[in-house]
């Protein structure tokens, strides 16, 4: 082994720089891809719910709601997209609180990294899952007669919509991973937060269709915006004012959740 | 930033740590020298690691203030950081991932580029004699294999401080002497090394300097030779060859050699320190002439052990892995 550097030679910096936290935040991703490749079951809940969520609402309530299946896919396929997109997300928080049981998230918080970075890398990494549920959803969609009005750019655009907006989600869950006791508890307490948000909205159903104190609040949801701002990207092609709020929606979540998510998992013995 | 440079590795004062109604640290005072082994000695539960992880700023301290080469663990945090390695129970490795990816990303994370995260990985790993598995799964890897590579992945850097949270607890006893070479290499190469033990001869061993917590607190801090010392310059052990005669074996010792004698446990040693090996006759005459029969006598130098049963008041501490001190 060789000689060590003298302390007083040594530069030493006295905060991580932006481009330190990038850096960090590009090597955690690659870590929990190098631990997908050694646990590849990992991902097949974003490759099977999709087909599972996708074919059953349609075959279930195609014919209840627009008369047949053909005709519900356009309202269909963008809510069941997000959906099951943000159901994902889900995991991140689980998987993280598993992680973060672990000895080597000590090491982490030992090394002069960007402290956000084990959270960024982790989220960043899960990007991934989110467009794979994506694509597979679409997939499924066209297979069973779903044609985009909005052609392939539009369907992509619309794509890149739900990855951003389930990221910037997946921060909430990332807190509720960093804060909870357990894995399991982590589940529980998503799924609160995870049925009303994507259940009450316009995801399967005409909110004109809910009695008013529902749609005061579906109208409202956050995740409703989503919702139209992708079917009009998909079936019309069009950017309309739901894209917007569905994107400073996401800002909003991230300006919030990340910087508790990062202050909980710091405080975390 | 340059700094100026400083005598001590590690300062610190009063460190107090209380988790709800328990003071795990209770005013805890270390000054480590730059350049030397620094043993933390004591039981299951004294406050060993949590004082380390106050150290190594995992832990925020709720009283005193410590200096990493000058550093406020508090106040600077980050600047610490990059002056230490920390391997032990504190920080460990990721288990899905082999020895190879996990050093490579600890490498990246540490500012080395791909290729000499990846170079210094494969240093490391030979000089651990961790080749043959680099590219295997954790999993599989012994407790030795796990050790060595956590001991490697906190030197990546080569930090001039390295802190060892108990090393070879639970190693057998080749494996523990190899660890024990590696930890000496370390400070030849300019590092300082401040290592928590719960074995009595590792401190001994290894350590220039010797703290010995217990209940929070450090209750003896010394070279491990001021310790003996304080103990007498050697000892006298009796074996009674029946365990009902101890207390008269103590009340000889008492009016003999003028000195309080320790028991083990099972009651069938008896411990004394002896200043004057002269007086040992008078003291075998005295128990001839209260017809106690001994079993056997000897006289050491004294060890730790008795320098901790001396300290703490207690027994020492009965390591609970399959290794004996």
């Amino acid at each position: 082994m060789t000689a060590i550097t003298a302390v007083d030679q040594r530069v030493l910096n006295p905060h991580p720089s932006l481009a330190q936290a990038l850096r960090d935040t590009f090597t955690m991703a690659w870590r929990a891809l190098l631990r997908v490749r050694r646990t590849p079951e990992q991902w097949a809940d974003v490759v099977l719910q999709p087909i599972l969520f996708t074919v059953m609402f349609a075959f279930l309530f195609g014919g209840a709601i627009a008369g047949d299946v053909q005709t519900y896919l356009p309202a269909l396929i963008p809510g069941i997209l997000v959906q099951s997109v943000i159901t994902t997300s889900v995991v991140t928080g689980v998987q993280l609180r598993e992680d973060m049981d672990t000895g080597v998230f000590d090491r982490f918080r030992t090394l002069p990294i960007a402290r956000i970075a084990p959270l960024s890398g982790a989220l960043l990494t899960d990007t991934l899952r989110y467009a794979i549920a994506t694509a597979m959803t679409f997939a499924v969609g066209a297979a069973i007669g779903y044609r985009p009005g909005g052609g392939l750019v539009g369907v992509v655009l619309a794509g890149l919509l739900v990855v951003v907006c389930s990221w910037a989600l997946s921060w909430i869950f990332a807190f509720v991973g960093v804060l909870a006791r357990s894995a399991t508890t982590v589940q529980a307490m998503s799924f609160m937060v995870l049925f009303p948000l994507t259940f009450l909205s316009n995801a399967f159903v005409p909110t004109e269709t809910l009695p008013t104190w529902l749609r005061w609040f579906a109208d409202l949801n956050p995740v409703s915006h989503l919702i139209t701002g992708v079917r009009e990207l998909a079936n019309t092609g069009q950017v309309g004012a739901d894209v917007g709020w569905a994107l400073l929606g996401a800002a909003v979540v991230v300006a919030i959740f990340a910087p508790l998510t990062v202050r909980a998992y710091m405080r975390k013995a | 930033m340059k700094n100026q440079p400083v005598p001590w590795a590690v300062e610190a004062e009063g460190l107090v740590k209380v988790f709800g109604e328990n003071r795990a640290v209770d005013g805890v005072d270390l000054r480590v020298a730059a350049g030397s082994i620094y043993g933390v000695l004591g039981p299951n539960g004294a406050g060993k690691t949590t004082t380390l992880s106050m150290l190594a700023t995992l832990l925020r301290p709720d009283g005193g203030r410590a200096r990493v080469f000058g550093h406020d663990v508090v106040a600077e945090p980050h600047v610490v950081r990059q002056l230490l390695g920390v391997t032990g129970q504190a920080a460990s490795v990721d288990e899905k991932l082999s020895a190879t990816e996990n050093l490579v990303i600890f490498g990246r994370l540490l500012g080395l580029s791909w290729k000499a995260s990846r170079a210094k990985s494969a240093e490391l790993l030979e000089a651990f004699g961790l080749t043959e598995a680099a590219n295997r799964p954790l999993a599989n890897f012994s407790g030795g294999m796990r050790r060595r590579l956590d001991l490697a992945a906190s030197l990546i850097a080569q930090p001039p401080l390295i802190f060892l949270d108990e090393p070879t607890t639970g190693l057998d006893p080749r494996t523990r002497s190899q660890m024990w070479d590696t930890i000496r290499d370390l400070v030849a190469t300019g590092s300082t090394v401040l290592l928590t033990t719960q074995y009595l001869d590792e401190a001994d061993q290894l350590a220039d300097r010797i703290a010995v917590i217990d209940h929070g607190r450090v209750v003896a801090e010394g070279t491990p030779d001021e310790l003996k010392a304080s103990v007498g310059t050697a000892s006298l052990h009796l074996e009674p060859a029946s365990p009902s005669d101890t207390p008269r074996v103590l009340a000889a010792i008492d009016t003999v050699l003028g000195v309080r004698a320790t028991v083990t446990a099972e009651g069938a040693r008896v411990t004394a320190p002896m200043a004057d090996p002269g007086r040992v006759t008078d003291l075998l005459v005295a128990l001839r002439a209260a017809d106690v029969h001994l079993a056997g006598l000897s006289v050491q130098k004294p060890t730790l052990d008795e320098v901790f049963l001396t300290i703490t008041g207690a027994g020492a501490p009965v390591p609970d892995q399959e290794v004996a001190a």
